[in-house]
């Protein structure tokens, strides 16, 4: 990397010092009182503050309902995040070619990224309703099966998830068609004159060539499906049918901001805190391997 | 990534601590609340005739999002040291409240002041909800109580008789027709816990929680999972199976179905009757009754829900002055039944029942007259003078999860209803070793 070389001892510490005095602000002073106040027991206006040392982290390991929770996040994130990228690749690859139309297809593609996790809910779940929606009344003609979702944990998991895959989509096909376009073409040429199919030139090249954007789109959407979601749940299923869609994110702020509990919130924001840190340390240190730039 | 809630106090702070606090001649007096479209539009309208109606007092009416929301604002701005004067808290957060040390209560407040209030002109169901020792610690405001909703075009379709069904035995012969008939949707209800649950206990003179449902001292152990409430319970989980009773959400998410038709009987808050007018005008048309009973159980009362107008701690006197006008301005019967009249909630003085009677507001509005007649009806015991728990919002949820568990056949009406009840023992203990 090249070194630059600043007149002034002083300019780039003047320079960083708003983003740095941003993250204090913002992050490290939040994350600070939060992993002071998990110890505690606090009472919402604040007259009382019992310290408890790891009662609410005990509190909260033996509840199984609290496992579980991890549990639907980690599924949930992982579903999210394979199926969001690999159909996100497919149709960057397809959007790709050399089309009529392109420049239409590209913009409608991206458009789902500017809408609000919310808002992507809400739509979702009109599409869904077991009474107005249109889903279940095109299904009720091929099934006597009711895709009730306030009852059904797995058809109120598929809502969200099918929500979540769409929120993000364009945002991924975004970085995917950079990635594409930004590819050498004579490589590919080149594999072409070889003999090798497109399947074959995918996989052997692109796929490969592609990776740091995997790599990076990978870590983003991990991130999004476990913290940014809190939308998308709240406005949809509140957690429910009974805990089916309870993620992380979502008890937190459930019994922090409804329960007022805050001692006991503040310990599920350090755990999920503890959570995403192992995770992209995890994501650089081993995947970062494979990855080519 | 980083506390929620942290972030949110601080910039909450920083709001209040930016805004201008300009010297008026008026004393200005903080209103938050979180009334929303045509209640949030009626909410302004009082604090405009207010304003109007005298020159020292200068009520400002700002909503500050749902009820948590309001509630998290007030909560982050006294931490902050710039309360507001009033705030409106759900009746789930009374506890809460009255725990907090962060209350001037209201009885003390209009006495400190010299303004009189009649308070033995409030109703007895929302007096007894919002008092300690017999006085009221907040202002009642909002109060409305579950009643039934019926689709009469529904019932003429199944042929069934134009009459709301009053035991649950009727709920469930009415609602099979119903869905005999081609109804989508036989019977169903909003709010789940409080209508099925509390509210169901309180009627029929049931105990909900320890101590007196926590008017004798703070509850530790919910009551739910005793005969009546399994009975209750596995009724509706047979009608869940059975197709007659239809789930359709929590919070008043049920109330969609209801209000495009589908549901034949349907329990909600007496609060809807304004939105089930707009949503069903030119559709179908619908009538109200009391809650239905199950037979053999004695005579209880509906509990109240809504919310109560809080003063807190932390301004100057002549604020709270003008607060104690307000009050009595709030109080007075033509405003109660204005108020009352406008929304479908329950006007919360026996004079203002009165005064609605006598202008026949309830001959051209029966439907807002069964709330009232149903409060009358019902008798106050200690299981239905209400109902009050620390971090009752949290214990709420935990019986809603359970109550879906049961009605899609995951668990027992039983099993549901005890692992409710021992999640919320653990969540009252909690609240209970704060203020021990």
């Amino acid at each position: 990397m090249k070194r630059s070389v600043f007149p002034n001892r002083w300019l780039p510490y003047l320079l960083v010092a708003p983003q740095v005095l941003i993250t204090v602000v913002f992050f490290f002073w939040p994350a600070f009182d939060s992993l002071r106040l998990s110890l505690y027991r606090a009472s919402p206006f604040g007259d009382r503050l019992i310290y408890v040392g790891l009662t609410n982290f005990e509190r909260l390991f033996r509840d199984d309902a609290y496992l579980r929770s991890a549990l639907t996040s980690f599924v949930f994130s992982f579903v999210v995040t394979f199926v969001g990228l690999a159909l996100a690749l497919l149709l960057a690859s397809l959007a790709n070619a050399k089309i009529r139309g392109l420049a239409i297809y590209r913009s409608l593609l991206l458009w789902p990224y500017g809408i609000a996790p919310a808002i992507a809910g809400i739509i979702w779940l009109f599409v869904f309703h077991p009474s107005y929606g249109i889903l279940p009344w095109l299904l009720s003609f091929a099934t006597t099966y009711q895709f009730n979702w306030f009852l059904k944990g797995w058809v109120a998991m598929s809502l969200l998830i099918v929500a979540a895959i769409w929120k993000q989509f364009g945002y991924n096909l975004a970085f995917y068609l950079a990635g594409l376009q930004a590819l050498e073409t004579s490589v590919l040429e080149a594999a072409s004159v070889d003999g090798a199919g497109p399947i074959r030139r995918f996989f052997a090249i692109v796929f490969p060539l592609l990776s740091p954007v995997t790599f990076f789109l990978f870590t983003l959407n991990m991130t999004f499906s476990f913290f940014d979601t809190f939308g998308l749940v709240h406005a949809v299923t509140q957690g429910g049918p009974g805990d089916a869609t309870s993620i992380m994110v979502y008890r937190a702020w459930k019994d922090g901001f409804e329960g007022l509990q805050l001692g006991y919130s503040a310990a599920q924001s350090v755990v999920l805190m503890a959570l995403v840190i192992a995770l992209t340390a995890v994501q650089f240190r081993f995947a970062e391997k494979k990855v080519t730039y | 990534m980083t506390s929620l809630l942290a972030r949110t106090v601080a910039l909450v702070a920083a709001a209040v601590l930016v805004s201008p606090s300009a010297a008026l001649a008026k004393t200005e007096l903080q209103w938050w609340h979180a009334m929303t479209a045509v209640l949030g539009e009626r909410v302004n309208d009082i604090a405009t005739k207010f304003n109007a109606s005298q020159n020292d007092y200068e009520v400002k009416a700002v909503y500050k999002g749902s009820y948590p929301d309001t509630l998290n604002a007030a909560i982050a701005a006294y931490r902050a040291k710039q309360p507001p004067h009033i705030v409106q808290v759900y009746e789930v957060g009374t506890q809460t409240m009255l725990s907090s040390g962060a209350v001037y209560p209201v009885f003390q407040l209009v006495k400190d002041h010299g303004v009189t209030i009649d308070w033995n002109d409030v109703i007895a169901s929302v007096k007894s909800y919002y008092s300690q020792g017999g006085n009221l610690y907040s202002m009642a405001f909002n109060s409305s109580t579950p009643i039934l909703f019926y689709n009469k075009d529904l019932f003429k379709k199944a042929g069934l008789a134009d009459k709301a069904p009053a035991t649950w035995d009727e709920v469930e012969a009415a609602a099979k027709k119903l869905v005999a008939s081609g109804a989508k949707c036989g019977f169903s209800a909003a709010w789940p816990s409080w209508t099925l649950v509390e509210n169901m206990h309180a009627l029929h003179d049931q105990p909900f929680a320890d101590h007196a449902n926590g008017f004798d001292g703070l509850a530790t152990t919910l009551k739910i999972n005793g005969p009546f409430g399994v009975k209750m319970m596995e009724l509706l989980q047979r009608g869940a199976k059975e197709g007659w009773f239809t789930y359709n959400g929590r919070l008043n998410k049920a109330e969609a179905n209801m209000g495009n038709g589908e549901c034949g009987v349907f329990l909600s808050s007496s609060a809807y009757i304004g939105n089930l007018t707009r949503a069903s005008e030119g559709k179908f048309t619908w009538a109200t009754g009391p809650l239905p009973r199950l037979a053999g159980y004695p005579q209880g009362s509906s509990i109240i829900g809504g919310a109560t107008l809080w003063v807190l701690k932390g301004a100057k006197p002549e604020e709270y002055k003008g607060v104690a006008q307000f009050f009595k301005y709030l109080a007075s019967t033509e405003n109660q039944a204005w108020w009352a009249g406008v929304t479908g909630y329950l006007p919360i003085s026996n004079s203002a029942v009165k005064a609605m009677d006598a202008a026949g507001h309830f001959t051209k509005h029966p439907e807002q007259r069964t709330a009232i007649r149903q409060m009358q009806a019902g008798k106050v015991t200690p299981n239905s003078q209400g109902i009050r728990l620390g971090n009752f919002p949290s214990v709420r949820d935990a019986i809603e999860e359970q109550m879906e568990n049961i009605f899609s056949g995951k668990k027992t009406a039983k099993q549901g209803l005890d692992d409710a009840a021992a999640k919320s023992t653990d969540i009252l203990k909690e609240f209970a070793a704060l203020y021990k």
